[in-house]
């Protein structure tokens, strides 16, 4: 029955045949319904940028020359080694192929690449321990990887790391519908597991842009904020248990499903963040959120970031238990994303700032009243000019579009990212005072012959977390010396956080201190000495 | 005549386009419970392409007119109506009832005539039942011209003509008729537009007027009766091959070659 709008569509897009194009979309529809959990690489049904369609036609410089880095003392791969990961691990757990290697080696914004000669694909946590005792023994170093949507160039070899890819270990292994808890492999797409638990009535408790491509054991390796952290806490409150291997191939098992539990350290916490430098993260336990049954949006035009926050603080008064979502983007990010989509943008002036509201509750009638009442309030006051709200399950994703494709759109030519936790009064004033600075050294501007395009802000404002983004031409060390270590030390004098969501990976290994006082950072490379004595994990990064 | 135009455009509150819809237990229809509605995007295509018409030529039209027939919930959809342009509405509450299009074009036909209305733009059809009929029935029974399948409208403002780009198999073919007209819409014609703030307030003090069927003498009793609603049978999942040889070979063993 319902094919028919799909059906229209395609017909619109592909053929004018209606009975030819209802068989194409009944076909697609019936693959995606019974595709099995090994076969989800290929990120059905995607509204996210996904690894597999970006073109690695640029290719980046390689890490080791462009950051000057020395190769630790580390074993070369012999014909031994492999032959040894062989008899391991199945056929397909093996990849040399030079072509094959190429996504591996690069991540995500084509910034770092490495050089590695090997990917393992283990299918088991056994293979795992197997794979990490012996690089232990042969002090060969690893990667471990996701879905390789890190922005911290943390998921790529820096020279010829092993990639230890989970992709393989994709099982959901258990679901309760009573507790919501789920347990599953650390190689699940976050996609998929949401659709997974959405069958059920549930979600996961975690949202972000790269969700068609991310691992569920890479958000928990990242500790990944995402979306709605202002709604689902973060991963240090909803994952309950999890598996890890140890650099000497020793298994951690603590995939508890309790949510009480004060018997000694709570040593999973340890893995949630660590970036792989710990432990590689193979199974997960978590606690889920029921689905909301009504949810809606608002996209909203305003005049200043002052309106922003004040939006905010009402948003919170106001609609409290079911704001979902509180995103702002400034007029840049909004510019980027209408130069490369087709989309019909929501609002028609255009304006310094804008902010979708999400609202998730489970009666529909309750939550419009509130979101209504709520908007026409701001509208009165003045404290936003211009507004739309979602009037069908279509105008809400593509609302949703114009905050989640910021990240792909920025990126076209390469990006500077920085993720930085602020008081929120002084968020955009760090993306004022960097354009600035880029414009004082000449570098940005409208046409070719500047590097950078422009200063560009975003993110979950309701978390005081900001995206500051130089999307670029071409990369250009003049930017990035203008901007690093600037903005570290600008952020580090509001008492703020040089990494709120991202993690530090190789990109911020050098400036942990701006966050950090000295004495933490020795807890912490402690901790790494006595888990990773070999520092086999993960090496030139984190601390 | 005069060639001010008064556009009716019925809309229909129908399962979202974007959900995908399950059989009921009782395999009656699907299950409507906790899932969410919206204005069928055909309807919302027709309505944007009336608001269209205006903002071409405000003198052009008279008034915007939204109709639905369904349930009391149908005024939701009228409100979304009403904030994206139309200036007035009527509801013809006819319960639960599942209406066949024959009814609902009749039932039409006396809104036409209650509102002196000289343009009719509608979906092609509803994406819950997928018909295609209406529009056609309401041509008939007011014995308009009608082009269907629009992918382009154009109103000549001095003569009161109307010509249609419509979507036919393998290309296009463009028609041209006198008002009173009956267009049915096709996803080319346009994007619809969001509903700003301004005009959601602004719609809630616009008129919505209820009837019933009864009020407008058209009898609604169905003339046909659902058996029983299956899903589509479920495809069973592809295979990579790994070779043109276990291709020709799988085939063979398949018995397709
Ligand atoms: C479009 C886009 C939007 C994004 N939005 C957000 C956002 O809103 N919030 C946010 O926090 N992040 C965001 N990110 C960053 C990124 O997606 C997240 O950090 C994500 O959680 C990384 O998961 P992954 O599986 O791709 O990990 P990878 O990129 O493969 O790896 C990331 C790090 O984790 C390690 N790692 C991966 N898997 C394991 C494992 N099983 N065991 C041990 N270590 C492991 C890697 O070694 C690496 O250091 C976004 C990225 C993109 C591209």
């Amino acid at each position: 029955m319902r094919t028919s709008l799909g059906r229209a569509i395609s017909r619109a897009r592909i053929s004018s045949r209606v009975s030819a194009s209802r068989l194409s979309i009944n076909a697609s529809r019936a693959v995606l319904a019974s595709q099995p959990f090994t076969e989800i690489g290929n990120n059905a049904g995607s509204r996210t940028p996904a690894i597999s369609y970006r073109a690695y036609s640029k290719q980046a410089k390689l890490t080791k020359d462009t950051y000057h880095t020395e190769r630790g003392d580390y074993g070369q791969l012999t014909s031994e080694d492999i032959a040894y990961f062989k008899s391991i691990l199945p056929e397909n757990g093996v990849v040399q192929d030079k072509t094959d290697l190429e996504i591996y080696n690069q991540d995500w914004m084509r910034k770092y690449r490495g050089s590695s000669e090997l990917v393992l694909k283990p299918k088991t946590t056994e293979q795992v321990s197997q794979i990490l005792k012996y690089c232990n023994e042969k002090k060969l170093a690893v990667v471990p990887q996701g879905g390789n949507t890190g922005l911290v160039g943390g998921s790529v070899p820096v020279f010829d790391e092993v990639v230890i890819s989970l992709a393989n270990m994709n099982q959901i292994q258990s679901f309760d519908p009573v507790t919501g808890i789920l347990v599953a492999d650390a190689g699940v797409i976050l996609e998929n597991a949401d659709n997974f638990l959405r069958e059920q009535g549930f979600i996961f408790p975690l949202d972000l842009g790269a969700k068609g491509s991310c691992h569920i054991g890479g958000n928990v390796a990242t500790n990944a904020g995402g979306l709605r952290l202002l709604r689902y806490g973060s991963l240090h409150g909803s994952v309950l248990g999890l598996q890890a291997v140890l650099a000497d191939g020793t298994i951690y098992n603590g995939l508890s499903k309790l949510r009480k539990d004060n018997t000694g350290y709570d040593l999973k916490q340890l893995f949630i963040g660590s970036e792989g430098t710990l432990g590689i993260i193979t199974a997960v336990s978590i606690l889920c959120a029921p689905k909301p049954l009504a949810v809606n949006a608002a996209f909203l035009g305003l005049d200043s970031f002052e309106q922003v926050q004040k939006t905010f603080g009402r948003a919170k008064g106001e609609l409290s238990e079911i704001l979902s979502a509180f995103e702002c983007m400034d007029a840049n990010s909004q510019n980027i994303v209408a130069k490369y989509t087709d989309l019909a943008r929501p609002l028609e002036g255009s304006h310094p700032f804008y902010v979708l509201i999400e609202t998730s509750g489970s009666n529909k009638d309750h939550d419009d009243a509130k979101l209504e009442k709520f908007l026409e309030g701001l509208l009165e006051d003045e404290v936003i000019a211009d507004g739309v709200v979602a009037q069908d399950e279509t105008q809400l994703k593509n609302l949703w579009q114009w905050r989640e494709l910021i990240p792909e759109k920025l990126g076209h030519g390469g990006v500077y990212k920085y993720d930085v936790s602020i008081p929120l009064a002084d968020m955009f004033k760090l993306v004022d005072d960097v354009q600035a600075r880029l414009e004082e050294a000449g570098v940005v501007g409208d046409s070719e012959e500047f590097p950078a395009i422009a200063s560009v802000g975003y993110g979950h404002i309701g978390d005081g977390n900001l995206h500051l983004n130089v999307p670029l031409r071409r990369y250009d060390e003049k930017v990035e010396k203008l901007l690093e270590p600037f903005v570290y030390e600008w952020v580090s004098k509001v008492n703020g956080s040089i990494s709120a969501e991202h993690g530090l990976g190789f990109a911020k290994k050098n400036y942990i201190q701006y966050s950090k006082d000295a004495g933490s950072i020795e807890l912490i490379r402690d901790l790494k000495k006595l888990y990773d004595p070999k520092a086999i994990l993960n090496p030139y990064k984190y601390v | 005549m005069s060639s001010k135009l008064r556009i009716l455009v019925p809309v229909k509150r129908v399962i979202d386009s974007a959900i995908r819809p399950r059989v009921n237990k009782a395999q009656t229809g699907v299950e409507t419970q906790g899932v969410k509605f919206s204005i069928n995007p055909f309807c919302d295509i027709a309505l944007e392409e009336a608001i269209r018409i205006r903002e071409g030529s405000k003198s052009l039209v008279e008034k915007i007119h939204a109709v639905s027939a369904g349930s009391i919930k149908s005024q939701e959809t009228l409100r979304t109506a009403l904030a994206k342009g139309a200036d007035e509405s009527t509801l013809i509450d006819v319960g639960d009832k599942d209406l066949e299009p024959l009814s609902v074009a009749k039932l039409l036909a006396k809104v036409v005539e209650a509102q002196d209305s000289n343009l009719v733009i509608l979906g092609k059809q509803a994406i819950d039942n997928d018909s295609n009929q209406t529009g056609q029935l309401l041509a008939g029974l007011l014995n308009w011209p009608q082009a269907t399948n629009a992918s382009k409208v154009e109103v000549e403002e001095s003569s009161g003509s109307v010509t249609v780009t419509r979507e036919v198999d393998g290309g296009s073919e463009t028609v041209k008729a006198k008002l009173p007209l009956v267009i049915t819409t096709d996803l080319r014609l346009n994007e619809p537009r969001y509903a700003s703030l301004p005009n959601i307030m602004k719609a809630k003090k616009k008129p919505l007027k209820v009837v019933k069927p009864d009020d407008l003498g058209v009898d609604v009793s169905s003339r046909l009766e659902i058996l029983k609603v299956t899903e589509p049978p479920v495809r069973q999942a592809g295979i990579i091959v790994g070779s043109t040889d276990e291709l020709i070979e799988r085939l063979k063993s398949a018995g397709a070659v």
